[in-house]
């Protein structure tokens, strides 16, 4: 059997055990369970890829299965993985994991919360897995719908509103994906044969250009939606605001993901021409989302909102770097998806910790956290110093390879616009920095906080796991990139012809 | 014989039906229930073994392999209406007319199943007038209700209305083609004025059955008014049965003037789609609101309809057996809820999980299959009426669809955030729904997640298909 499949089988196999337990306790513990073979599963996967590698093992697509479902529509479930996606399912079960442990303490419905949020995971994992556009725009619906009751149940704040706005705004990014893929559907047979849905063989086509040009901005704008792209992102910072700790995690560090995979796996991949000629459209579209997103973050002073803006801006830079065409630039934004999914996910995490026992998010309510909460206060300066970049953290390591990647491109324009993202740097320290300022340092400004304790077990297990993570990739970036870089290749070919 | 199969035997049973309640003393009509189901029961399961098809009376009625696959999932249907409708009928109100109830039921199925496997327009009308006739009576079911007996007679107009417009069309057939047999009428459409006008005519008549807007303004009250369970036989088996034969007719009888009708459908269905859903989304009373959402999907199954091949059949059939699962658990749900607490609008349904939680997640699953959401069956039934209407290169057309989705997807998730969201005081307290209930929503729920991704239905759908176009 193929070991990807396990990726779905597992959470479903959760969600059986969890429905068929009694009470809470039981519930979390089953889910933990779970998630942890998952968690196992995709260590397995990374390091059995790594091992193909080394053994000389040059197949495109590694762990391919394809079996035929709809004959009749040649509608196939293929799956299969490339060094990036590998990367993805890696970040996926990491942040599931931490998120289960962040939302211990659930305790209204806590069977149909996990039920939901490992449903929502078995969404991501099998739109990472497929190769297939069908089972992946059905994976892709199957990832958001969950988000509805997750937050409208479980939310805070107008959570029946956010929840609204996000599941429409995001199904709405899936109606332009839809008609994307079916164009792409109906020319996938210019040479002849059935018509297909499978990424590789529309990938073997060189579609005219004209129906490219036509496609094109439904499947961009489509996953742009979910990877926040100016001016569709304004689902973003109500949503994360109004989720549930876990919630937000899940969505800002894996599901705004989705975003980016699609655009670069679906779009950039199979319309190359359409992508060089309108790529300046979205090149100035992504700036706009990097530097709005930072500078919206200043602004703000609940925490949550704050890490959502910041959440624009980083899946900006993503966007951004994959327009930007040539290598290192893709390199860089696939490691960016990978570090912003880690950093977000402990962000918010911290931040769910924090409100439960300040009971408040408005940065400027607090001071003097580091002194009772010392372990929490330390991993979100932590996270701090890797959003805005700091060496040694898995943030410096994807956004010196986007700049760096930017900027080979030698004309003024994506000079100009790289200048003005990485103006974002800055920008970002200035609010990092003035939260924890504000937050942690200082002197403890209301009685309450004498009393509150510092992490327990379960929230050191979820924060500590995800700040592994962040260190891994800082300290010791080149197994991931080369093992993206890889990935990337077939990607580059068609770019170039293209470009050529 | 054998051909006729599902006609003869439904009208056995009927007659079966007639004889028991002449002797059935008066208490104790509600005897009949059980036999009347496991009778229909036992025809459905009949219908399902294969046997031959073709034509009988010179070409009047004929059958072929989708033709009886239509008719089974009508009785499929059917027999699911008919458990949800048990709770109902032991109400105290009902108990005089039990077999009543029945009778009627069964013969505008068998109008149905006649109009469906009909050879010529006379044949066609025949069954049409079948169906609709004992309708008015079973919208008017509750006599003592004004709203009821308000829908009966709105049906009963609008019938007649439809019917003589639909006649008119008709007869303007026979006077430019001098026939009535389908198989001789097709060679000789070539699209003159007259025939034109005609189709025109032959399609309002059809739209006032299927509820396309403009034609659908009597759909929401007398969903409305009539008793639940007519409500939901109404929107599913009547509104399946007339897209059946509507699309076989399109696309033999008038497939010479496709370049038309293919005109007509476009608009007829941007229209249907989003007026439906615009309603829809106002709507307080659950019956209304099921009421505007089936003339949406109404639109959306025209756009199966464009997508003029055997993709497009395969679709429409396809997707009207998802519809009448989604459709009928959805109405279940309601006719439970409405039967034992007479609450039917959406506020009242605050905090339902809580205490119902299966009731709710079935109607979720329900809506869900509604709005297309995957993994249940809806999602595919959708994906693949866009797919038929993207292959005739209708992409704009496909987008406005697809957008009305998530317009309905809203109304839709206004019931959900009603039922899991919201808290409520006095929710509706826990109960336990009868067997024959619990039965149809088991079944419904069995359909809605298994007809999608287990993808040999669409192909036994598929391979018929073939036969007809």
């Amino acid at each position: 059997m193929n070991i990807l499949l396990l990726l779905i089988i597992i959470p479903f196999l959760t969600i059986i055990g969890i429905l068929s337990t009694k009470g809470n306790r039981q519930a979390r513990v089953v889910s933990a369970i779970g998630m942890t073979f998952q968690l196992i599963t995709a260590a397995v996967i990374i390091l059995w890829f790594l091992a193909e590698r080394r053994a000389g093992n040059t197949a495109e697509i590694l762990f391919a299965s394809n079996y035929v479902w709809f004959e009749t529509l040649n509608i196939r479930f293929a799956i299969g993985a490339d060094g990036v996606s590998v990367a993805m399912i890696g970040l996926t079960a990491m942040v599931i994991f931490a998120g289960i442990f962040a939302s211990w303490e659930v305790d209204d419905l806590p069977r149909e919360f996990f039920t939901s949020l490992i449903l929502l995971s078995s969404g991501v994992f099998g739109f990472f897995i497929s190769l297939d556009l069908f089972t992946m725009f059905m994976f892709y619906e199957l990832a958001v719908i969950p988000m509805y009751l997750l937050i409208g149940i479980w939310g805070t704040g107008p959570r029946e509103y956010s929840a609204m706005k996000l599941t429409l705004m995001l199904m709405g990014g899936s109606a332009l994906i839809l008609v994307g893929l079916l164009g792409l559907y109906f020319n996938s047979n210019l040479r002849g044969g059935p018509y297909t849905f499978e990424i590789l063989e529309i990938a073997k086509q060189h579609l005219p250009l004209n129906i490219q040009l036509y496609f094109f901005p439904f499947l961009f704008v489509g996953f742009g939606v979910l990877g926040a792209l100016y001016p569709f992102h304004t689902w973003s910072p109500d949503g994360h605001a109004s989720a549930p700790t876990a919630v937000s995690m899940l969505h800002a560090g894996v599901l705004m993901k989705l975003g980016g995979y699609g655009c670069y796996r679906v779009a950039v991949f199979l319309l190359p021409d359409a992508a060089h000629k309108l790529a300046w459209i979205f090149l100035i579209l992504t700036t706009i989302s990097v530097i709005y997103g930072a500078l919206g973050a200043v602004w703000q002073k609940d925490l949550k909102y704050i890490n959502a803006y910041s959440s624009v801006s980083h899946c900006g830079l993503v966007l951004f770097a994959i327009l930007m065409f040539n290598e290192t630039a893709m390199n860089g934004a696939i490691m960016q998806m990978i570090s912003h999914g880690i950093m977000t996910a402990l962000f918010f995490a911290l931040i769910g910790m924090i409100y439960g026992r300040t009971h408040t998010r408005y940065v400027d309510e607090m001071a003097g956290l580091m002194k009772v909460m010392p372990f929490l206060a330390v991993a979100y300066v932590i996270g701090g110093l890797a959003s805005l970049g700091l060496p040694g953290f898995s943030g410096f390591v994807a956004e010196m390879t986007i700049f760096i990647g930017a900027f080979q491109n030698a004309d003024t324009f994506h000079r100009v616009a790289t200048i003005i993202a990485a103006s974002s740097i800055v920008v970002t320290a200035v609010y990092i920095l003035r939260v924890v300022g504000m937050m942690l340092y200082g002197k403890i400004n209301d009685p309450h906080y004498e009393q509150i304790t510092d992490a327990k077990w379960y929230e050191r297990l979820s924060a500590g796991s995800l700040i592994f993570g962040i260190t891994a990739i800082g300290i010791a970036p080149l197994w991931l990139s080369s093992m993206i870089s890889e990935g990337l290749g077939p990607v580059l070919q068609k770019l170039l012809l293209a470009i050529h | 014989m054998l051909i006729m199969r599902h006609e003869l035997l439904l009208v056995l049973i009927t007659v079966i039906l007639l004889l028991v309640e002449l002797f059935l003393p008066a208490g104790r009509k509600r005897l009949v229930i059980l036999p009347a189901i496991l009778l229909f029961g036992a025809v459905t399961a009949l219908g399902f073994i294969p046997g031959p098809a073709g034509s009988l009376f010179g070409g009047m009625y004929c059958t072929t392999p989708l033709i009886l696959m239509m008719k089974n999932i009508l009785s499929v249907g059917v027999f699911i209406v008919l458990l949800q409708s048990v709770d109902w009928l032991r109400k105290e109100e009902n108990r005089e007319k039990i077999s009543e109830y029945f009778l009627l039921l069964f013969s505008t199925l068998i109008g149905m199943m006649y109009m469906i496997s009909s050879g010529d327009f006379l044949m066609f009308y025949l069954g049409l007038e079948l169906a609709t006739i004992p309708l008015a009576a079973l919208a008017a079911f509750e006599r003592f209700k004004e709203k009821s007996a308000e829908a009966g007679v709105k049906l009963i107009f609008i019938s007649a209305l439809s019917s003589g417009v639909l006649l008119y069309g008709l007869s303007m057939i026979y006077g430019t083609v001098g026939t009535l047999y389908f198989s001789d009428v097709l060679g000789r459409i070539d699209g003159s004025a007259l025939q034109i006008l005609a189709f025109i005519f032959f399609f309002a008549g059809m739209a006032f059955k299927i509820s396309i807007v403009p034609f659908h303004l009597w759909t929401a009250d007398v969903y409305e008014g009539a008793p639940v369970n007519i409500t939901s036989y109404l929107s599913v088996i009547s509104k399946g049965a007339a897209v059946m034969i509507f699309t076989i007719l399109l696309y033999t009888v008038f497939a010479r003037i496709t370049v038309l009708w293919k005109d007509v459908i476009y608009i007829t269905s941007i229209l249907t789609m989003t007026l439906g859903n615009l309603f829809a989304m106002r709507q307080q009373n659950l019956k209304r609101f099921l009421a505007f959402s089936s003339i949406a999907q109404a639109g959306f199954i025209l756009l199966g309809i464009i997508g003029q091949s055997q993709m497009g059949m395969t679709t429409v059939v396809y997707f009207v057996l998802i519809y009448i699962f989604s459709n009928l658990g959805a109405f279940g749900v309601v006719s439970v809820i409405a039967n034992r607490t007479g609450k039917e609008t959406i506020d009242e349904y605050d905090g339902l999980y809580r205490t119902n939680p299966k009731l709710s997640l079935t109607m979720m699953l329900a809506l869900f299959s509604l709005a297309g959401i995957p993994p249940v069956a809806g999602f595919f039934g959708k994906f693949f009426l866009f797919t038929a209407a993207a292959k005739q290169g209708l992409y704009i057309l496909v987008l406005i669809a697809v957008l009305n989705t998530i317009i309905s997807l809203y109304y839709y998730l206004l019931v959900v955030k009603a039922m899991f969201l919201n808290r409520s005081d006095r929710p509706i307290e826990y109960f336990k729904s009868d067997g024959y209930s619990r039965l149809g929503l088991i079944l419904c729920i069995a359909g809605i997640v298994v007809i999608g991704i287990v993808s040999p239905f669409y192909e036994w759908i598929n391979q018929y298909a073939f036969g007809i176009y």
